[in-house]
């Protein structure tokens, strides 16, 4: 049977990994390639980096940064921040990442999605939102949530499936760093509306989280961060209680 | 011992060469006939869309040559599905190793098929040293059936071929590249073939 992933998520700036909370106040985490190698031994299923300086220079370091790391570990991993072309697209594929997530760049061009699924896969391509509840409405988020924009979360994400996404990584804003719970009922109506694979962000802090959002949202994964950075709670632990609740997971 | 992964411009194909280096082995990408005919293994790896894929193959002369192969050879994920006689994916026609037709994976199943699943009912020298139900990573949308062919199945939905052998001709649909300890003792068996 198909189990429920754990992704651990890696903020890179500058080639670290950094954390924060809303989106702010970084503080650093550690070297990612160590901690990648950390977390694919203690049964992460994927991983996911995503560069949050992505300016043209950082670019290089990512793609070596994504280099080094796909020679260590043997588990998937979906690079994302600041891919807005085939060739950003290539270049970290080159390097060896298996998927790669898109957010801004898909909200100012949508036809991006078709264009890269089509070249690459769909199981490639990873649409990544962040969207904060705005007056009762989850509107959609760029850069990194500093903008606002007129999209409603679930409208696009309906929109990036059929345009050909493979999963939908749905950050709740409000949530990103509180480590007081993922977003239930967002999510679960995303996962009743799509027929693609919903990833969890945004709210981690507990093991009971985890198994809230995979039995009442039924999300097909969950992400986070900070709590397997600080070493809060094990993914080795996680997994064990996660089993105990009936929560079909690897281990 | 020379090992051809063979490069089409399909995917992601470096995982499969760095998980090679991670067991003390070196494999050559290669998209050139003589140097995958005079390999001693080849391994041909694939993600994304069956007839683009197909279309690269034939550009490249491929079509003719990897059916030929006396050479162990393994196909991974999209390399398995082109082994067969065709995909419903763009309706194409594929290489006709394995007898097969490759479907979509019928609603209200979500696709991609993306995660970790397991592996059951092993029956090959592929899987030495695999304990059953041992977890593989897995990510498509099309599947091949149940067969004759079927060294291994997994479950979604309904059972599918998880690993597929004739002859020399080796494939999974998993990817033994990216699934931790169990792909690499895969890897390593068809290396040691």
């Amino acid at each position: 049977m198909l189990t429920k992933r754990i992704i651990p998520c890696l903020d890179i700036k500058d080639g670290r990994t950094v954390k924060g909370t809303n989106f702010l106040e970084l503080r650093d985490a550690g070297d990612p390639v160590e901690l990648a190698r950390l977390y694919s031994d203690q049964g992460a299923d994927e991983l996911v980096f995503l560069d949050i300086t992505a300016t043209y220079d950082h670019r290089k370091t990512l793609v070596s940064l994504v280099e080094k790391v796909a020679r260590e570990i043997s588990i998937p991993f979906t690079v994302g921040g600041g891919i807005s072309t085939i060739d950003d697209v290539q270049a970290v594929l080159k390097a060896g990442a298996d998927k790669v997530s898109i957010n801004s760049a898909a909200v100012e061009n949508p036809e991006l999605i078709g264009k890269l699924a089509g070249k690459f896969g769909k199981q490639c391509i990873v649409l990544a939102i962040d969207a904060n509840l705005v007056n009762g409405q989850w509107k959609v988020y760029t850069h990194g949530g500093r903008y606002e924009t007129e999209k409603n979360l679930f409208d696009w994400a309906k929109e990036g499936e059929q345009r050909g996404a493979g999963e939908i990584l749905f950050t709740a804003m409000t949530k990103d760093g509180t480590k007081d719970g993922f977003e239930i009922e967002a999510n679960k109506k995303l996962t009743e509306s799509l027929r693609i694979p919903v990833i969890a962000s945004g709210g981690a802090g507990k093991i009971n989280h985890f198994t809230e959002v995979f039995m009442e949202a039924h999300v097909d994964a969950a992400l986070a961060a900070s709590i397997f950075h600080y070493g809060e709670i094990s993914i080795v632990e996680l997994k064990n209680e996660l089993k105990k609740q009936n929560v079909n997971v690897r281990n | 011992m020379k090992i051809a992964i063979i490069d089409y411009g399909a995917g992601n194909i470096k995982s499969v060469q760095f998980a090679l280096e991670r067991m003390g082995y070196s494999g050559f990408l290669t998209g050139n006939a003589e140097k995958i005919w005079s390999a001693d293994k080849v391994i041909f790896p694939g993600v994304g869309e069956a007839q683009t894929a197909m279309e690269a193959l034939k550009e490249k002369g491929l079509d003719k040559v990897i059916p030929n192969l006396k050479q162990d050879v393994l196909g991974i994920c999209l390399g398995m599905q082109l082994m067969c006689r065709w995909s419903e994916e763009g309706n194409t026609d594929c290489l006709n190793i394995f007898p097969m037709d490759t479907l979509e994976f019928p609603a209200p199943l979500k696709i991609p098929h993306v995660g970790w699943n397991e592996l059951e009912k092993t029956n090959s020298k592929l899987f030495e040293g695999v304990a059953p139900g041992a977890f593989t990573y897995f990510v498509h949308s099309y599947y091949v059936p149940l067969s004759d062919f079927t060294v291994a199945q997994a479950e979604y939905g309904f059972p599918f071929s998880a690993a597929l052998v004739k002859d020399n001709f080796y494939a999974c649909q998993f990817h033994p590249e990216k699934s931790s300890k169990t792909g690499e003792q895969i890897l390593k068996n068809f290396l040691n073939l």
